[in-house]
């Protein structure tokens, strides 16, 4: 669904730009793939680091770790689970709905998925190349920080 | 040679795979299948995303920018950015070609956080999916708290970030 918006809004707009220039469109197309190929390296190497990853952790391993009781021992495994992981949303849910059904902890999914969303560890050498090492370094320590506060107020309000 | 050093990490990470095939040939066919599956979702996001913006780098003014979400735009910028982010799909990766090119804008700092943070945390369709695997309650209050957590990390950022290192992040944008 959000890929059918995305495509039409970008095919829709190319269109228009090659109405009322063509020379202008030429350039974006150039500029588009430019900095696709620019990325290209990092992005490759990030999602085949990932595919390893992933497959070596089960969903069985991970709700042993972070068990209801693991407490914040389990919280700090989950952050740093979360943030060597990257998967998408549509897989990332459903796996924690899976991870709670075999008893893991409404605060260690917290940071787990906090992390997962905000700190990546694969996705360092991507984000200095476009922000440099002292904001990659900032923005991710910053961002493992506060899902240990979300994760304890998650543990105090929901049960 | 210039593209093998560039590719040199990619190769690097394909020996980790063989490795996990050696170890044990199910993690590495399971592997495998994880990266094909990744691979399709970043080939079917990553290309409309570009276009995009490369669009936006040629026709969009950087007056235009400056007025939305620049030095000078206020509540309102802040309020695009984040509108920006939560709109979104896709992961954490394909926001940095985006804040880039908004950089590249002279689109504000404190802006580009926010958006990144939104990005990160309130993506719309992501709720969703937490709404609906994780249920309401855990949804709304990590909701609640993600709002406060995106201002406070935009706001130290702002501040730690002295003036010379934000204008080199705006300078390595640039390169782009």
């Amino acid at each position: 669904m959000q890929n059918i918006i995305f495509y039409s809004l970008a095919i829709g707009l190319l269109l228009v730009s090659f109405m009322k220039d063509k020379k202008k469109t030429k350039q974006s197309l150039m500029k588009a793939w430019k900095s696709f190929e620019n990325i290209l390296p990092q992005m490759l190497s990030m999602i085949t680091l990932i595919g390893v990853i992933v497959s070596v952790l089960s969903p069985e391993t991970i709700s042993k770790i972070i068990g209801n009781s693991s407490g914040w021992y389990g919280v700090i495994i989950a952050a740093l689970l979360g943030s060597v992981t990257l998967i998408p949303a549509f897989v990332a849910f459903p796996l924690a709905a899976i991870l709670l059904q075999n008893g893991a902890g409404y605060m260690q999914l917290s940071a787990f998925i906090s992390t997962l969303t905000m700190v990546g560890v694969i996705t360092f050498p991507l984000e200095i190349k476009f922000f440099g090492k002292k904001f990659t370094i900032l923005r991710n320590s910053l961002a493992f920080t506060l899902a240990f506060v979300v994760a304890f107020i998650i543990g105090k309000v929901v049960v | 040679m210039k593209l093998l050093k560039r590719y040199l990490m990619f190769i690097l990470s394909l020996g980790l795979v063989a490795l996990a095939f050696i170890w044990n040939k199910d993690i590495g066919v399971k592997s495998v299948n994880t990266i094909i599956n990744s691979s399709k979702e970043m080939m079917l996001i990553l290309p409309p995303v570009f276009i995009l913006l490369g669009l936006l780098d040629v026709w969009v003014p950087r007056d235009t920018m400056v007025k939305f979400m620049g030095e000078e735009s206020g509540l309102l910028g802040a309020v695009l950015a984040f509108l920006v982010g939560s709109a979104a799909a896709g992961p954490l990766y394909v926001v940095f070609p985006i804040a880039a090119a908004f950089m590249k804008k002279d689109a504000k700092f404190s802006n580009i956080l926010i958006l990144i943070g939104a990005w990160s945390n309130t993506k719309i369709p992501m709720l969703l999916f937490e709404y609906s695997s994780l249920g309401g309650k855990f949804m709304f209050t990590r909701l609640a708290l993600n709002i406060p957590m995106i201002l406070l990390m935009t706001f130290i950022m702002n501040h730690v970030l002295k003036a010379d290192e934000k204008a080199k992040i705006y300078e390595l944008a640039n390169s782009f």
